[in-house]
């Protein structure tokens, strides 16, 4: 096996190497394709810019850890894309000033400057303050993991999990490996866990009715793509399963260890009709993406539902949101792949830049791209939606919220208390009120209290020491 | 037809609705949204008696402390959280001491004066840094969003499921009249007809009064609430506050606000309050008001330094000019009553809200006198 090519890790900057403005003309939140695209396009427009990131490397949710099956033997594309986004990278950190590292709790707006509130570090962290005209909110999305009986065994891990385990925290090669989801990723996913030596046992598909034939990147013409992915399973006898799912995981009797899982045929709607037992030790799984929308709703940016409900920032075509001087691109305007982000990073940049006065000539091929491939994630999604039946799958004692060990009796209590959405069965029975804040539950909350997601208040979006909070607005003393 | 119409399905309303029912009354609990969902989902849970100046509010708060422990022990059980611990009131300098002292005295409650080289006794984690404070044991706590929701659900099981019903997603519109008389509810699925209607839309009060085109001047006071992660051994054993809190309350400054009130809850975090401006329904969060909650706490507890806040919040208290509540029937529209206007001591001040309204509603002899809180006492310039 191939070792996995990670971003380097850059020097710092700021802290000594290179003063930092008081004032920067942009600033970027998020290093992934969106956000580094972004970045360097305003930069080469002329503005000065200051990008951040909570990573220890950029590259975001697709580059940072190379996606399963970045390594395999016929990946041209996904190589072809990393090197791209490192020949950005390298250009960038020349022109702008970079700091990794930063987790931004929260961003502001008044006079017209915007203020990113970072803290830098992970165990000595410590305050530090950005100011900008112009932002550019670039945060990407996470997980969206439906719960099912068993999730919370160790052994069953989401689709990032997944890449996590791909990078080598964990031995992939020898493990008995079963996908399941919905969603193009999980054939990457599944491609690449059996790429690096794991037994796929099978996806299984809960859409996808017509199994890998009807796959919608065929449709989309994408058929080097997934016949790519299609082969590698191929080779490696992994079957695809359309209209399955996993709906329970079962461990040992001290649940320490994943033992097997039940596999089930759902009908059109999700409803287990027929199930079966499989054998193995990890399951990967996911149902697609929240987007991150922390600090747009933060700044009051507005908001809409996007094909699959879930709330994404609103943009005009020049990717400014509804509040003056506040930029969003990337997923956290709807989910659509690395390359969409990366022409919307772009779009973002070059607008931040016009409005600042610089000359920007127009380039209407690439807003013709961004319409393209925004409709082909809308295919997708249209392609794979989350079903209700999942909610059937459900046992009364399977947790809904892991942080606050909310069982779906407790949600369902806090029902027939008078709760009847999202929030008020989180304020009754905790769901959400944990250290993840919801980002992990909020999706299923908001499907059994039988709405579409709202998009979440979080006025500290990371975790903060009161110390910190208290000296936040000191001046760094660097 | 029921006999009671309550708007608001928080926490007054739910007491309004939990003490018509066991006073034999059939009643319809409406709100446009769900159980607690207004400024009850969005504050604090205490029960306090020794933030009050002697006079009317103390005396409801005492009526309503004995009817939280009441509810605790008997009826809706302690599916509330309902927590009798005790609150320590400090001060930071010697001046400040002599005042909160002689507050105590005047306010006749129990009370013990702690020396400042005694608060250690009662909070190991206290800073040393203060003149020292006083203890009021009758000081308590409650989860006043399970609160609201169990009372409502405890009156419905104990009196009977036809006496008292809850219809969430109702939007009331208007009222029904019958000359002045008002006789029923109009919202948007229908109306409901009522020998009364209580209106206990907290920070909304002011529109519901509107609606039956009496004036009623409640106004919204923004507080954030900060909440850290779970701790693992309770850090603060009781609610804590500085004294400054007590002159905060009774403020009319329109600017910013912040006292340090910190407590632990049975779940784990810990929260922190209480900052008071009057900015309207604004949301927008407000970094500089949240570093000056924090650095409040630090001071009153270093220990808190290391600690994280996961979460903030912030919520509209219902205040009235005079920040006291609106109890009673209100002369200029007959049938109409007002339990609403409570500002930051409504879960603490419901129960006897609640009791008196059920008395007022069968015509029983009131235990405490309505007339300051009477719903015609403004004028028309204590509207801003
Ligand atoms: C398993 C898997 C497989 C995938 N396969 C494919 C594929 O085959 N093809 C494809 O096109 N796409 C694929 N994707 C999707 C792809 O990763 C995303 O489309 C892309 O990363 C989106 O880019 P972005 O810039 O919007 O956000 P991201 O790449 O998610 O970057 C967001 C960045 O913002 C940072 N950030 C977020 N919040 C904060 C904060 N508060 N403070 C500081 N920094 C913050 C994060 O650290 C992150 O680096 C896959 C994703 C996964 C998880
Ligand atoms: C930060 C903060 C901290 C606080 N801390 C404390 C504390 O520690 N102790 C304490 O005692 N108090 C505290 N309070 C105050 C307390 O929360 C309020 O006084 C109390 O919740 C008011 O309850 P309520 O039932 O009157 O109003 P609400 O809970 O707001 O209920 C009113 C209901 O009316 C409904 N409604 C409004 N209009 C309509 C309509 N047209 N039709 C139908 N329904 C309608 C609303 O949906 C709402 O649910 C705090 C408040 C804040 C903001």
């Amino acid at each position: 096996m191939r070792p996995v090519p990670v971003c380097p890790v850059p020097a710092r900057v700021g802290s000594g190497e290179r003063p930092m403005k008081p004032i920067y003309d942009l600033a970027v939140v998020g290093a992934g394709p969106a956000g580094v695209a972004g970045a360097l396009t305003a930069s080469l427009a002329g503005l000065s810019v200051v990008l951040v990131d909570a990573g220890a490397r950029p590259g975001g949710q697709y580059f940072r850890h190379p996606p399963a099956g970045f390594h395999a033997e016929n990946p041209g594309a996904l190589h072809h894309g990393l090197d791209g986004f490192m020949r950005q990278w390298e250009t960038l950190r020349g022109r702008a000033d970079v700091l990794l590292h930063h987790r931004v709790w929260a961003v502001e707006r008044a006079g017209g400057a915007m203020t990113v509130r970072c803290l830098e570090g992970d165990r000595e962290e410590r305050p530090r303050t950005v100011t900008a005209r112009r932002l550019l909110i670039a945060t990407g999305a996470h997980d969206r993991p439906v719960p099912f009986p068993g999730w919370d065994l160790p052994g069953v891990l989401t689709a990032g999990g997944a890449q996590a385990l791909l990078k080598g925290d964990l031995v992939v090669a020898g493990r008995r490996v079963v996908v399941a989801g919905t969603g193009p990723f999980l054939l990457p996913v599944a491609a690449g866990l059996a790429d690096a030596g794991a037994e796929v046992l099978g996806v299984h598909e809960a859409n996808g009715r017509f199994g890998l034939a009807g796959h919608p990147l065929l449709a989309a013409g994408k058929a080097g793509e997934a016949l790519g992915y299609g082969a590698r399973l191929a080779r490696h006898r992994v079957p695809y399963h359309g209209r399955q799912a996993v709906i329970a995981a079962h461990g040992d009797p001290g649940g320490t260890a994943l033992t097997h899982v039940t596999v089930a045929r759902l009908n059109s709607g999700w409803r287990p009709i027929a199930t079966r037992t499989v054998e193995c030790d990890t399951l990967a799984y996911g149902y697609g993406f929240v987007p991150q929308l922390d600090l747009p709703v933060q700044l009051g940016c507005a908001t809409r539902h996007d094909v699959d409900g879930s709330p994404v920032v609103a943009v005009d075509a020049g990717l400014r949101t509804s509040v003056p001087g506040v930029y969003a691109a990337g997923e956290s305007t709807g989910v659509g792949g690395a390359v969409l982000a990366e022409v919307e990073g772009r779009i973002a940049g070059r607008a931040a830049a016009a409005d600042l006065g610089r000359r920007v000539p127009l380039d209407p091929a690439l807003s013709r791209r961004r319409d393209r491939l925004a409709a082909f994630a809308r295919a997708l999604q249209s392609a794979y939606p989350v079903r209700p039946g999942w909610m059937r799958w459900l046992r009364d004692d399977t947790l809904i919220c892991r942080c606050e060990e909310v069982p779906l009796s407790a949600v369902r209590e806090a029902q027939e208390l008078g709760a009847v959405d999202a929030r008020s069965v989180k304020l009754l029975a905790r769901p959400g009120m944990g250290w993840c804040q919801g980002r992990i539950c909020g999706y299923a909350v908001a499907c059994l209290a039988g709405e579409d997601p709202t998009a979440p208040r979080r006025p500290i979006a990371q975790p903060i020491r009161l110390g910190d909070l208290a000296a936040s607005t000191r001046p760094p003393s660097d | 037809m029921p006999d009671v119409v309550v708007i608001g399905a928080g926490i007054v309303g739910a007491a309004c609705a939990y003490y018509a029912a066991r006073a034999g009354l059939d009643v319809v609990v409406v709100d446009r949204g769900a159980v607690a969902g207004g400024t009850t989902g969005a504050g604090e849970g205490n029960v306090l008696v020794s933030d009050k100046e002697p006079g009317p509010e103390l005396d409801l708060a005492l009526l309503s402390n004995r009817l939280w422990r009441d509810l605790a022990s008997s009826g809706p059980g302690d599916g509330f959280e309902f927590e009798s611990k005790g609150g320590l009131v400090v001060a930071e300098t010697g001046e400040v001491l002599g005042a909160l002292t002689s507050l105590a005295a005047k306010q006749r409650l129990e009370h013990t004066v702690v020396a400042s080289g005694e608060l250690g006794d009662y909070e190991p984690h206290l800073t040393e840094d203060l003149a020292g404070g006083v203890f009021y044991p009758q000081d308590a706590q409650v989860q006043p969003m399970l609160a609201a929701a169990r009372l409502i659900r405890q009156g419905a099981e104990r009196f009977g499921h036809s006496a008292l019903m809850l219809r969430t997603g109702v939007t009331v519109t208007g009222f029904v009249r019958d000359g002045d008389r008002v006789t029923g509810v109009t919202t948007d699925q229908g109306d409901i007809l009522a020998g009364a209607v209580v209106n206990a839309a907290g920070t909304w009060g002011g529109e519901i009064a509107a609606l039956a085109g009496v004036h009623v001047p409640v106004l919204p006071r923004r507080g954030f609430i900060l909440v850290t992660e779970p701790l693992e051994r309770p850090l603060i054993r009781h609610k804590v506050y500085t004294a400054a809190y007590v002159t905060d309350v009774a403020s009319d400054s329109e600017g910013l606000e912040t006292s340090a009130v910190v407590e632990g809850t049975p779940a784990g975090p810990v929260l922190i309050g209480a900052s008071r401006e009057r900015v309207g329904f604004d949301r927008t969060v407000s970094i500089p008001v949240l570093e000056r909650l924090a650095a409040q706490a630090v001071a009153l507890f270093p220990a808190l330094a290391e600690r994280r806040v996961i979460r903030a919040y912030c919520g509209f208290r219902p205040y009235c000019p005079d920040h006291l509540p609106v109890i009673g029937e209100d002369p200029r529209a007959p049938g109409l009553y007002h339990a609403c206007g409570h500002e930051g001591a409504g879960i603490g001040l419901a129960p006897a809200t609640g009791h008196l309204i059920a008395q007022a509603l069968i015509d029983d002899h009131l235990d405490l006198d309505l007339r300051p809180f009477r719903p015609d006492r403004f004028t028309k310039e204590d509207s801003r």
